[in-house]
């Protein structure tokens, strides 16, 4: 089973280096982009066959280690 | 006076921080981040700075999972001291040990240079052997140093004098400048300076050798 963990910053914490990809953008004439945030994609490949015990797992990996939860939110899509 | 410092693949400060305690009179003991206990009658852990396991995935985040950590946490729980710098600062504040997250420098460069401390509380082991309101000139060399903490955590640092050391002026984007925080039992400090280059003169700058020295006396005395 395949699945895929999104991480981003929570709405409301400061992301810098989104906002230097911003910048960057509107230097190179990429006009009226307004906002930029930048986050993390995880692929994991997992032996489960169950999709909801597999997203309980994965919940709890998010939990532990895989998001630091005091500043960021965590998306699991499975298959 | 026992003090043990935790070695990640990537630490580079080790030997530093062992050397600086060494100075201020404890005897050290290095400690290996696959072992799952302290040395027996441990009295600080030194968490060093560097790079630990890469900096991969966030600051501090594998090391704080490692098996060391486990036993650091423990320690800390049963009212044992420790000290993080730098990336150990980081390490601690993913174990939830200290509050807050340290994130990518506001101005994204990293930096090195030394800069001025204001000393905010001497309440502390770490911290009595300076005054309060103190200047004192300690370096910094890091990527993520801006601390994040919300205004309600900020508030809740400062009505309980956990904030040790800020930052004369802003380097880095830390909520109200926090260079370094203290536990709720004042027993553990995380800092992103770092005292240990600051420990001797052929280092240029002997500030942050008033910390090692006023935390070994107090254990001494203890």
């Amino acid at each position: 089973m395949k699945a895929r963990v999104h991480v981003m910053l929570k709405d409301g914490v400061l992301d810098p280096q989104g906002e230097a990809v911003r910048h960057a953008l509107g230097s190179l004439g990429f006009e009226g982009v307004t906002g930029v945030r930048q986050g993390k994609v995880l692929d994991l490949d997992l032996e489960d066959t169950d999709v909801e015990a597999a997203r309980a797992r994965l919940g709890d990996m998010c939990e532990k280690l895989l998001a630091n939860t005091v500043i960021e939110r965590y998306d699991i899509e499975i298959g | 006076m026992k003090a043990a410092v935790v070695v990640f693949p990537g630490s580079n400060c080790d030997r530093d921080l062992a050397d600086a305690f060494r100075q201020a009179g404890a005897d050290v003991a290095m400690v290996w981040h696959k072992d799952s206990t302290l040395p027996e009658g441990v009295d600080v852990v030194g968490i060093p700075g560097g790079f630990s396991f890469g900096d991969y995935l966030r600051c501090g985040a594998i090391a704080a999972r490692s098996p060391i950590t486990a036993a650091v946490i423990d320690h800390a729980r049963r009212g044992g001291y420790a000290l993080g710098i730098c990336n150990g600062f980081q390490v601690l504040t993913e174990t939830g040990v200290l509050p807050g997250v340290l994130m990518r420098n506001a101005g994204l460069k990293f930096i090195c240079k030394s800069v001025d401390l204001v000393v905010e509380t001497c309440e502390s082991a770490f911290t009595s052997g300076y005054d309060r309101g103190q200047k004192i000139s300690v370096p910094v060399a890091h990527h993520d140093g801006n601390y994040v903490a919300d205004d309600g955590l900020v508030g809740q640092l400062k009505a309980e004098n956990r904030i040790a050391f800020t930052y004369a002026r802003d380097i880095n984007g830390s909520a109200a400048r926090i260079a370094g925080v203290l536990s709720e039992n004042r027993r553990v400090l995380g800092m992103m300076p770092h005292p240990e280059r600051a420990a001797e003169p052929a280092h240029g700058g002997t500030d942050g050798a008033a910390l090692f020295r006023s935390l070994v006396d107090a254990l001494v005395r203890a």
